[in-house]
């Protein structure tokens, strides 16, 4: 195999790796905006789920009791979300920047009152986390060409919540598209009317998707600090959290192509990290804090209808009431 | 924006946000009580921070300048309907363009010219930087909370590849430019005007704090008392009948975004010309956002927006001050207090409304009941 390839497969395994808190956020984004709420608190819950999880496999030494909590936490913001907005009316996107800077305050506070470590978890043993999993058969293909490599770099040897996540893309697809959940939550976020005259609660729809959305964002935190990191460590989820709203907008709010603009951001990210301070021919010295900009240059591209037409669910960000 | 209220005014702007705060400090109080301290003696050792040191008042003062900036940037955007969340970047930004100008202009020229022309390019690199947001939603019908928040992340970008790259410090490591010279830099309150300001203590506070003053008194007549503030208004309020009464519904959109950048930006003079005489990463730290809790407190006005900035910078300074007396809660818990009134004062701002119009409606009838 040549080195090329072999560097081609290793970025492709980092992209896995770094897509995955985006594509557990993405979906539930998606969840959430499809209900006609917007979430921009996606970066917050993810941030408090890290802390959650962290602390938690830290205290108990159980990973799983860590995603558990972590998940339970992120809930518990959403259902304030839900709170401000479903039942109050209140501003989402407000709602949402208050939640997002209460997750760094709060982790913060807590972390120091617990750890005295400023804010930081101590570090967890290698058995509180997630470790990579060696899938069966792994040294016997080693010696198929091509598929060996593959299958030992990028398929095997990640840790549970990858697999996980990629198993939630076809289940959210599945939920929102054959479903009877799925079809009344994509209806409430496009015409709540519709929805509440056929006697189905619009609240009620809008609550469990938020509340989804809270679970899905408390994995992708426990996948930061648990998973892919050993400990939290202060705004350890830095930006991350909107990356993910970029990706479902650029997936125009569904779960595939969600998952498609996750994993091209992941991949934008795994190759900038590889080219840092890598002289390139023509442009020397590779740019690479700009090309992590590029997903939010994609983005707004996107919404000037300049790649395709983005158009979100037509009730979106707005409170309904009867 | 907001869910119109039947209450009358005075309490809708006075008691409500009143009520608000109060309930966002006593969930803030509860949390310092789970984590074993006193709230009180937390609230008054903040208080003292904040004012009664020496030097504390004039740190309040400097926060407060800030808040001024980003809280009227966001209010100016909020009377034409628009959500500017970009504050972050758009300050950045401007800091880039004072930053250019103290950089290399000030060896040549004197400090009378350095420092408005910085002022300039700070106003017009911040509203460059709203601009093209408000040229997208104008136009192209880009929903401006997502295209501003991306580029606050788009100038993260840029500054910190500029920062370690073409604009370092030349022989040195960490991301930063080389120290503005002398005639570059806005003069300390506490060494102008004779020791008029010497109450103040030694403090960050300089004059930034006059241009911040200026800037409400300014927003006031420029959104009540010009034709373009009254265009900005009714664009607002109701874009349709705008449209109708023939003003460029676009147009007013972008200018609004324009004038937003610009008041972000001039947060660069206050942060980098004031006090970190550089150009520096994550300057902004935040402050565009708390923009958005001062706006919303202070209902867009310059009166409330000034008050809110001053109970913002109170926060910040005060809260420093716990890392002194306290292990257990540290300057973070400002933080955590402003999220809380956002959330209270912002996204559940008409929580109270129901309870409050009932007990209002109930305490005006009185006399009635009694004469029946």
């Amino acid at each position: 195999m040549s080195e090329f390839a072999y560097q081609l497969l290793l970025t492709l395994d980092a992209t896995l790796r770094l897509a995955t808190p985006l594509i557990l956020c993405a979906m539930a984004g998606i969840f959430s905006e499809r209900s006609g709420i917007i979430d921009i608190s996606l970066e917050g819950k993810m941030l408090m789920g890290a802390f959650v999880a962290a602390a938690v496999a830290f205290t108990s030494g159980s990973p799983w009791l860590g995603v558990l909590a972590a998940m339970l936490a992120s809930v518990v913001l959403a259902v304030v979300h839900g709170f401000a907005c479903i039942t109050h009316r209140g501003n989402q996107v407000v709602s949402g920047l208050a939640i997002n800077i209460l997750a760094s305050g709060l982790t913060v506070t807590i972390g120091i009152a617990l750890f005295r470590q400023g804010g930081q978890t101590p570090p967890l043993g290698s058995t509180d986390r997630f470790r990579p999993i060696e899938w069966w058969l792994v040294d016997a293909l080693d010696a198929v060409p091509i598929f060996g490599p593959i299958y030992r770099e990028l398929i095997s040897g990640h840790n549970m919540l990858v697999y996980i996540a990629l198993f939630l893309v076809p289940l959210s697809a599945f939920l929102l598209y054959r479903t009877r959940f799925g079809l009344r939550l994509r209806a409430v976020g496009e015409v709540p009317k519709a929805v509440d005259s056929a006697g189905i609660s619009v609240s009620f729809l809008r609550y469990r998707a938020v509340i989804i959305a809270g679970l899905l964002c408390g994995i992708a935190g426990a996948y930061l600090s648990i998973g892919q990191g050993a400990g939290f460590v202060k705004e350890m989820s830095a930006g991350k959290g909107y990356i993910a709203l970029a990706a479902v907008i650029f997936g125009k709010w569904r779960p595939v192509p969600a998952l498609l603009a996750c994993l091209l951001f992941g991949f934008l990210e795994a190759v900038s990290a590889r080219l840092q301070g890598v002289d390139l021919p023509l442009i020397g010295e590779a740019p690479t804090q700009l090309m992590l900009a590029l997903p939010y240059v994609m983005v707004v591209l996107v919404l000037a209808g300049f790649i395709g037409k983005a158009s979100p669910p037509a009730a979106i960000g707005q409170p309904y009431s009867k | 924006m907001t869910p119109a209220s039947d209450l009358p005014r005075w309490a809708d702007v006075v008691l409500l946000p009143i009520l608000n705060l109060v309930a966002a400090l006593a969930v803030c109080g509860l949390i310092i009580f789970f984590l074993g301290e006193n709230p009180f003696t937390a609230l008054w050792v903040m208080i003292k921070g904040a004012f009664f040191y020496s030097g504390s008042l004039g740190y309040t003062l400097y926060y407060t300048t800030n808040f001024i900036f980003t809280g009227l940037a966001v209010a100016i955007a909020f009377h034409a309907m628009m959500f500017n969340i970009g504050g972050e970047g758009q300050a950045y930004i401007g800091g880039l363009g004072a930053g250019l100008i103290a950089l290399w202009l000030a060896p040549a020229l004197p400090m009378v010219l350095v420092i408005p022309m910085a002022i300039l390019a700070a106003a017009l690199f911040g509203a460059a930087w709203g601009l093209i947001p408000g040229i997208l939603q104008a136009y192209r019908g880009s929903h401006i909370v997502i295209t501003t928040i991306m580029f606050n992340f788009i100038a993260g970008s840029i500054m910190v590849w500029l920062l370690v790259g073409p604009l370092i410090e030349q022989g040195q490591q960490s991301p930063q430019t080389p120290k503005f010279e002398a005639n570059a830099l806005m003069p300390k309150m506490h060494e102008i005007g004779g020791g008029v300001f010497s109450f103040l203590g030694s403090s960050p506070l300089n004059l930034s704090f006059v241009l911040a003053l200026l800037c409400l008194v300014g927003f006031w007549f420029l959104i009540w008392r010009t034709k373009l503030g009254y265009e900005i208004r009714t664009v607002g309020q109701n874009p349709e009948a705008a449209r109708y009464a023939g003003i460029n519904v676009p147009k007013i959109i972008v200018i609004a975004m324009a004038l937003s950048g610009a008041l972000a930006g001039l947060l660069a003079i206050n942060e980098l010309l004031g006090v970190q005489h550089r150009v520096v990463l994550n300057f902004t730290s935040g402050y565009g956002f708390t923009g958005i809790a001062v706006a919303l407190m202070g209902r867009n006005h310059p009166v409330g927006i000034f008050l809110a900035s001053f109970l913002f910078g109170a926060i910040y300074q005060g809260g420093a001050e716990l890392d002194f007396e306290f292990q257990t809660i540290t300057r973070d818990m400002a933080l955590l207090m402003q999220g809380m009134i956002i959330l209270f004062s912002g996204a559940l701002a008409y929580m109270f409304n129901p309870w409050v119009s009932k007990l209002l409606k109930r305490w005006m009838n009185r006399g009635e009941v009694t004469r029946v």
